[in-house]
C-alpha cells in the first residue's frame, strides 16, 4: 500500500508550516520521513539546497531536523536538564559529565522557551504537559534544530499553555528556525501558520497562504473525491422504535459535559470523528470497559450499567474492539477456541464444555460468514486481517446480540473482505439489531449509515440524516466548525 | 526424527528425557534402578513435587506466579503441628491448615488483581515472611516433630496414623509402605485435569494467560479467574507442608521448603508452562515434576560409586548443577522444536 504518491512540499527559513489532512493521508508518514524515521522509495529530499539522504534518524539530527512526537519521547524520572542533552551529554573522559555546563546551557534554553529556569533539576513528571512540551522544544534547539516538526502539539494543553506555545512557536519563527506544524485544529493552523500544505489520500491536495487560511478552503481542500466502493444497504427500515438510548453519559477520562444519542432497532448509526474525538471511549464505557460516571444508558427499555463487559453482553451488547489483535482474538489460539470463547456458557453442560457445541458453533459461523480456512483448529494469528475480523464478528453474532457496537469494522481489512462485512452488517440490520458503527474510513461512513453521528472532542457536534449525509459536513462537524 | 518428536509435543519431549535419565540409571546399576526400595522413594517425591507443580503450573500457565510456595510448605507444616499441639485433632487441623493456605493464596491474588501489584514481588515478599512467620510461631528449641505432638496428645494416634498412610504411606513408627503420594497426586491431576482441559475455567485461564486484554473484553472475569488460580497454587503448597510433616516426621521451622518453589517452577516449565503463559498442560505438568526428584536420584548414585567419591568427595554441590543445566538444556531442546513444528 502506497503511503505518499510523488508529494511535494517546501519549508522555509523562519517559516512556520502547518500541514493538515484526514486519518491516514498521509501526515505522519511524511513527517517520518523528514525526520530520518523511515527512508523514502523514490524523490529527493534537498536541504539548503543540498541533496541529503537521511538512513536513520541521527542523520536528520546531524542536518538540524527534530520531530517532537504527539506522544512526547521524555525521561520522566530524569530532570529537565537530563532529558535536554539526552544522548548528547557535554562529556569528557571516561564519560564524566560536565553538569555545571549543561545545568547553564539548559537554563539559557529554558529561557528561550519560556520555561522558569528553576525547574532545571526537577524530575519531569512533576510537570505539566504544556511545560513537557516546552522541554521537547528545548531539547531540539539543544541539538541545533533548524528545522522543528511539532505533531499535534497541543492535544494535550490548556488554552493557556496553547497560547505560551504559540508565542514560543513566533519567538522560534523569528529567530529563523523553521517549524512544520501538523494538526488537525484548523482554528490553530489559522493563528501559527505562515502556509498551510493539505494532504489527501497521499498526494497533494493544495496549498494556502496565510492570507487565504480558512475553514472552508481547507475542508473542502482536504476532502472531496467520489464515492467508489459500492455499499449493500438494500434494507432501509423505515419505522423503527427507539432501541438504545444513551442520555447524558459521563464516563472516566472523558470530558465533564455528557453526551446523548440514540440507536434505533434496525438502524445502522455511523459515528464520525477525527482521532482523539472519543468515539472508542464512549463505546468502551457503553460496554464495561471504562467506568460510566453519569447519565443513563438503556437498551430496549432496560437500564445498562455495565462495570464489566459481561454484565453489558448480559444485557445484550457486544462489541468489535479497534484493535482486534489486541483486544478481539486470542491470536495463537485456533478459531474454534476464538469463537467459543464468550459464549461458553451456552456451549457447556455444568461448566464442562461440550466440543460436539463448540464444533459446530465454529462450522456454522464459517459457514455464514464465509470465513476461508481448511479447518477450525487453524490459530487465527495465520489467518488474513478479513477473516480475522470475521471470526471476531462471529464470534459475538453467536450471542444474538440487540445491540452492535462496531470499531473500525474493516481497517485493514481486504476488498473481498469488507464487501462480505457490509452485507452483514445489512442483514443485521434487516433482522432488527441496532448498529452502532464507528469509522474513520469516510466512503465506509455515507455509505453504510441510516444516519451520521459526529463527535469533536468528546462532544456531540452534530447529526446527519441521510438526505443532509456530505463529506463536507461531516469533516466540519469532525474539525469544529460551524453547523 | 526430531518433527516427529516435535508433534508429540512437550510431553513426548520430557518422556524422552526422563527415559534417557532412567535408561542411564539401568546402564549404571541395574538391580539399584529396579529396587523396590529405591523405586517407591523415588515416586513419593515425584508425587510430591508434582503437588506443588500442579499448583504453580496452572498458575504460570494462566500468567501468574509464586515464589513463595516453599515458605508456604514451611510454614504450613509448622503450622499443623502447632494446631495439634493445641488440641485441634489432626484432621481438623488439616483442614484448617489448607484454609490458610487457600487465605494467603487469596491474599495474593487480591494484591496482584485489585492494587495492581507486581506478583513476582508479592510473593517474594511473601517467601521471607511466611518463613518468618513459621520461625515465630514455634518457639521451642526442639524440632517440631510426630513424636512430640503425640507425646503431648496421644489420642492423636489414630487419626494422625491413618492420615500419614494415606497420603504419604509411612506409618507413625516409620515404616514405609506404598508410595502414596504418587496417588495423591495422580487423583489431584485427574481433578485438575478435568477442569483445565474440559470445563469453562480451563478455557479462561489458558486465555488469560495469552491475551488478558482479549480475555477482558470477551466478558470473562479475569480478576476473579487470577484470584482462584493463586488460591489453588498457595493450597497445594499448603497440602505439600503437611504431606512433608507426614513423611519426613518433622519440620524445620528455618529451612524445611527453601528453594522448592523453584523445584516446583522447574517441574512446571519441563513439563511444558513456557512463563510466557497460555501453554501446559496436566499430563506434561506431571511428567515435569518426574524429572527432578529422578535427576537427583541419578546423580546420588553417581556420587555414591567408588571411583567418582575418589575424586568428588560429596556429590551435593553438584546437583544444583545439573538441575540448571538439565532445565537449560530442555528449554533450548523446546525453542528448537518450536521451531520446526
Amino acid at each position: 500500500m502506497i503511503a505518499l504518491d510523488n508529494v511535494d512540499a517546501r519549508l522555509e527559513r523562519g517559516e512556520v508550516l502547518a500541514v493538515v489532512g484526514e486519518n491516514g493521508a498521509g501526515k505522519s508518514t511524511l513527517m517520518k520521513i523528514f525526520a530520518g524515521v523511515y527512508t523514502l522509495d523514490s524523490g529527493s529530499m534537498l536541504i539548503d539546497g543540498r541533496v541529503v539522504r537521511f538512513n536513520g534518524v541521527a542523520d536528520a539530527l546531524r542536518e538540524g531536523i527534530s520531530l517532537i512526537h504527539q506522544e512526547l519521547n521524555l525521561a520522566e524520572n530524569l530532570s529537565v536538564a537530563a532529558n535536554i542533552f539526552l544522548g548528547h551529554e557535554r562529556r569528557g573522559l571516561l564519560g564524566w559529565m560536565h553538569r555545571g555546563h549543561m545545568a547553564a546551557e539548559a537554563g539559557a534554553l529554558m529561557h528561550r522557551v519560556g520555561l522558569d529556569e528553576a525547574l532545571v533539576d526537577t524530575p519531569v513528571e512533576q510537570l505539566a504537559p504544556g511545560q513537557k512540551q516546552l522541554v521537547e522544544i528545548a531539547r531540539a534547539l539543544s541539538l541545533n534544530a533548524r528545522v522543528i516538526i511539532m505533531d499535534e502539539p497541543t492535544s494535550s494543553l490548556t488554552q493557556g499553555e496553547t497560547d505560551r506555545l504559540y508565542q514560543v512557536i513566533d519567538s522560534l519563527r523569528d529567530a529563523g528556525v523553521g517549524i512544520v506544524y501538523i494538526s488537525h485544529r484548523l482554528a490553530e493552523v489559522k493563528r501559527v501558520a505562515d502556509r498551510v500544505t493539505v494532504l489527501r489520500d497521499g498526494h497533494n491536495a493544495g496549498e494556502l497562504d496565510k492570507a487565504d487560511i480558512n475553514h472552508d478552503a481547507l475542508i473542502r481542500l482536504m476532502v472531496g473525491r467520489d464515492l467508489k466502493q459500492v455499499y449493500p444497504r438494500k434494507h432501509t427500515v423505515a419505522e423503527r422504535g427507539t432501541l438504545f438510548q444513551m442520555e447524558n453519559v459521563r464516563y472516566e477520562g472523558g470530558p465533564a459535559d455528557g453526551i446523548s444519542f440514540t440507536v434505533g432497532a434496525g438502524e445502522v448509526v455511523g459515528m464520525a470523528g477525527l482521532v482523539g474525538a472519543g468515539r472508542t471511549e464512549l463505546a468502551e464505557a457503553v460496554f464495561g470497559i471504562r467506568r460510566v460516571t453519569g447519565g443513563t444508558i438503556t437498551l430496549a427499555g432496560k437500564p445498562v450499567r455495565a462495570r464489566r463487559p459481561a454484565q453489558a453482553m448480559r444485557a445484550g451488547v457486544v462489541m468489535v474492539p479497534e484493535d482486534r489483535r489486541l483486544h478481539g482474538l486470542i491470536l495463537d489460539e485456533s478459531i474454534a477456541f476464538n469463537l467459543s470463547l464468550p459464549n461458553l456458557d451456552t456451549l457447556s453442560l455444568l461448566r464442562f464444555v461440550r466440543r460436539s457445541r463448540e464444533q459446530a458453533l465454529g462450522r456454522d459461523m464459517v459457514s455464514w460468514l464465509h470465513i476461508k480456512t481448511p479447518s477450525l483448529a487453524k490459530p487465527v494469528g495465520l489467518l488474513s486481517g478479513g477473516n480475522q475480523q470475521k471470526v471476531v464478528l462471529g464470534k459475538w453474532l453467536a450471542r444474538g446480540p440487540k445491540l452492535l457496537i462496531l470499531d473500525e469494522p474493516t481497517r485493514g481489512v481486504d476488498v473481498g473482505a469488507r464487501g462480505e462485512i457490509y452485507s452483514i452488517i445489512d442483514q443485521l440490520a434487516a433482522s432488527g439489531v441496532g448498529i452502532w458503527m464507528i469509522s474513520s474510513d469516510m466512503e465506509e461512513v455515507l455509505g453504510m449509515s441510516d444516519r451520521i453521528v459526529v463527535l469533536h472532542e468528546g462532544q456531540l457536534a452534530g447529526q446527519l440524516q441521510r438526505d443532509e449525509f456530505s463529506e463536507e459536513r461531516v469533516m466540519q462537524l469532525a474539525t469544529g466548525g460551524h453547523r | 526424527m526430531l518433527s516427529g518428536i516435535a508433534k508429540l509435543g512437550r510431553v513426548g519431549g520430557v518422556l524422552a528425557l526422563l527415559a534417557i535419565i532412567y535408561g542411564t540409571m539401568c546402564i549404571l546399576d541395574f538391580s539399584y534402578a529396579t529396587r523396590w526400595s529405591n523405586v517407591k522413594e523415588v515416586l513419593n517425591q515425584q508425587g510430591f513435587f508434582a503437588v506443588l507443580t500442579l499448583g504453580v503450573g496452572i498458575l504460570i500457565l494462566s500468567g501468574g506466579i509464586d515464589l513463595s510456595i516453599g515458605s508456604v510448605v514451611g510454614l504450613s507444616g509448622v503450622l499443623f503441628v502447632v494446631l495439634m499441639k493445641n488440641g485441634l485433632p489432626p484432621f481438623q487441623a488439616a483442614a484448617a491448615v489448607l484454609g490458610v493456605g487457600a487465605g494467603i493464596g487469596l491474599l495474593h491474588g487480591m494484591l496482584v488483581t485489585r492494587l495492581r501489584l507486581q506478583a513476582f514481588l508479592v510473593t517474594l515478599c511473601g517467601l521471607f515472611v511466611y518463613r518468618g512467620v513459621a520461625r515465630v510461631l514455634w518457639t521451642s528449641p526442639d524440632r517440631p516433630g510426630v513424636r512430640g505432638t503425640l507425646e503431648a496428645h496421644p489420642e492423636f494416634a489414630d487419626e494422625l496414623g491413618q492420615l500419614s498412610e494415606w497420603l504419604t504411606g509411612y506409618a507413625i513408627s516409620g515404616k514405609f509402605g506404598y508410595p502414596m503420594m504418587v496417588v495423591v497426586a495422580l487423583v489431584l491431576a485427574v481433578l485438575i485435569g478435568l477442569i483445565l482441559h474440559g470445563s469453562v475455567y480451563g478455557r479462561y485461564w489458558y486465555a488469560i494467560g495469552r491475551n488478558e486484554q482479549a480475555a477482558r473484553y470477551a466478558g470473562i472475569n479475569t480478576n476473579r479467574q487470577r484470584v482462584w488460580t493463586y488460591v489453588l497454587c498457595s493450597t497445594l503448597a499448603a497440602l505439600g507442608g503437611i504431606l512433608t510433616f507426614l513423611s519426613e516426621g518433622s519440620i524445620t521451622p528455618e529451612s524445611t521448603g527453601n528453594t522448592w518453589e523453584l523445584y516446583a517452577i522447574t517441574g512446571a516449565v519441563l513439563g511444558g508452562c513456557t512463563l510466557r503463559g497460555g501453554e501446559g498442560t496436566v499430563p506434561g505438568m506431571l511428567l515435569g515434576a518426574a524429572v527432578l526428584p529422578l535427576l537427583k536420584n541419578l546423580i546420588n548414585r553417581v556420587g555414591n560409586m567408588p571411583d567418582v567419591r575418589a575424586v568428588i568427595p560429596s556429590i551435593d554441590p553438584v546437583i544444583p548443577i545439573i538441575i540448571g543445566l538439565t532445565l537449560l538444556l530442555g528449554t533450548m531442546a523446546d525453542e528448537v522444536l518450536r521451531r520446526r513444528r
